[in-house]
């Protein structure tokens, strides 16, 4: 409670949400609004139910009360195969470790998203080159994700997500398993291409230095939105 | 650090004598480095000076004569103004964060809500610096990595702080 809500311009928003784990609370009333255009940073110290605010923002699951409303539309009353649909259509995903298929090239990890939206292979793979080139991984596309570096990695998976075409792109950690310089570079072409696509992110991060790269913040404290650093922009 | 706020501080507690203000101000708020009397009734004199504090009539027990201290409306204006203000993110910030807090505890005033803020005016700088690495050279990021590792080391600080201050609040109310 007592949250930054955005109301209206507000592409993304959780009213008073609760979410436990069996006798665990995770979330106990938490509110937040993210505008159009925004990089929000989710801060908050272990176990105080940031990713879990990311999952039910995201509608990988449900809150057990409370609404969550994008663009407009509650989220949280669409079943699952219209929340999945939602998710493949409109929203990117970048996580800590990032989910990539290791046996599968750069490319063919950024283009298999594309085909799955029934995209024709060629343009797929266009498509693909392009993102892994604006990531600075033009000469990486043939190489095998398992036999990249971390940095390198998680740039394909930021590609990968940015490809879709996302409105809303969430990041969990996204340099949580990566050295300074590595996560530093990962951070100026996520935040960088994001503004210049006119994206908006929610970035769940423990690092100040990665929060750095919002242009807001704010804090879990034991599943409650406690404070926020500013207004959002509408 | 402001030793004349911190004084102050103190003074907003209780009214004190000079001697008792040094004691709690070298036992709290330093290790190692305590004020000379000379400096303590200085500044006394000074707050007298500007109508923060004012001084009651000399007193005669069995030691030398000696002066209470009370602080005015002025001077617990000043107190609070200085609480509620977030100190300019910079690197070595510790002891005038340590000393609002500690003085907000003993004071009954929101210590946590003195953090919160600090954190965001922080965070605030920290944006600032990150942009300035994007934009600008080798030598602004140099110079910017120097600034951001300073504010996050405080951060770290301001974090655990906030998560210790039943404890601190504990330390303040038995000392």
């Amino acid at each position: 409670m007592n949250a930054p809500c955005a109301g209206r311009g507000a592409l993304i928003e959780a009213r008073d949400i609760t979410k436990s784990f069996g006798q665990t609370p995770a979330l106990r009333g938490a509110s937040v609004a993210v505008a159009e255009g925004e990089i929000l940073a989710v801060m908050g110290p272990s176990g105080s139910g940031k990713s879990t605010l990311l999952h039910c923002l995201a509608g990988i699951f449900p809150p057990d009360s409370g609404e969550v409303w994008f663009d407009g539309r509650r989220l949280d009353t669409l079943n699952e195969a219209e929340r999945t649909r939602l998710r493949r259509t409109a929203f990117g995903f970048v996580f800590q470790f990032g989910n990539l298929v290791p046996e599968l090239t750069a490319a063919d990890n950024v283009a298999l998203p594309l085909l799955l939206q029934r995209q024709r292979r060629k343009a797929a793979y266009r498509q693909a080159a392009q993102w892994l080139d604006k990531l600075g991984l033009g000469d990486k596309g043939a190489r095998r994700t398992g036999e990249l570096s971390g940095g390198e990695a998680q740039r394909v998976a930021v590609a990968r997500a940015l490809a879709l075409g996302p409105r809303l792109l969430f990041a969990d950690e996204p340099t949580g398993s990566l050295d300074s310089l590595s996560g530093e570079k990962v951070m100026d072409l996520l935040t960088g291409l994001a503004r210049e696509q006119g994206i908006t992110v929610v970035l769940v991060t423990h690092d100040v230095r990665v929060a750095a790269y919002a242009d807001r913040e704010v804090m879990v404290r034991d599943g409650v939105v406690t404070a926020d650093a500013g207004t959002v922009r509408t | 650090m402001s030793v004349a706020l911190t004084l102050l501080g103190l003074l907003e507690r209780e009214p004190s004598y000079g001697y008792d203000l040094k004691r709690d101000y070298d036992s709290y708020f330093v290790r190692g480095k305590p004020l000379s009397f000379g400096q303590v009734y200085t500044t006394l004199a000074r707050l007298a000076r500007d109508g923060k504090a004012v001084a009651g009539p000399p007193e005669h027990g069995d030691g030398p004569e000696r002066k209470r201290y009370w602080i005015t409306e002025t001077g617990t204006a000043e107190v609070d103004a200085w609480l509620s203000r977030p100190a300019e993110p910079e690197p070595h910030l510790q002891p005038v964060l340590f000393a609002k807090v500690l003085l907000a505890l003993m004071l009954g005033r929101p210590a946590g809500r003195y953090l919160d803020a600090q954190r965001k005016a922080h965070l605030k700088r920290m944006r600032e610096l990150t942009r300035l690495k994007s934009a600008g050279s080798l030598a602004d990021t140099l110079l910017a990595d120097y600034g951001l590792f300073h504010l996050e080391a405080d951060l770290r600080w301001i974090d655990i702080t906030a998560a210790r201050l039943s404890e601190l609040r504990e330390m303040a109310r038995t000392r």
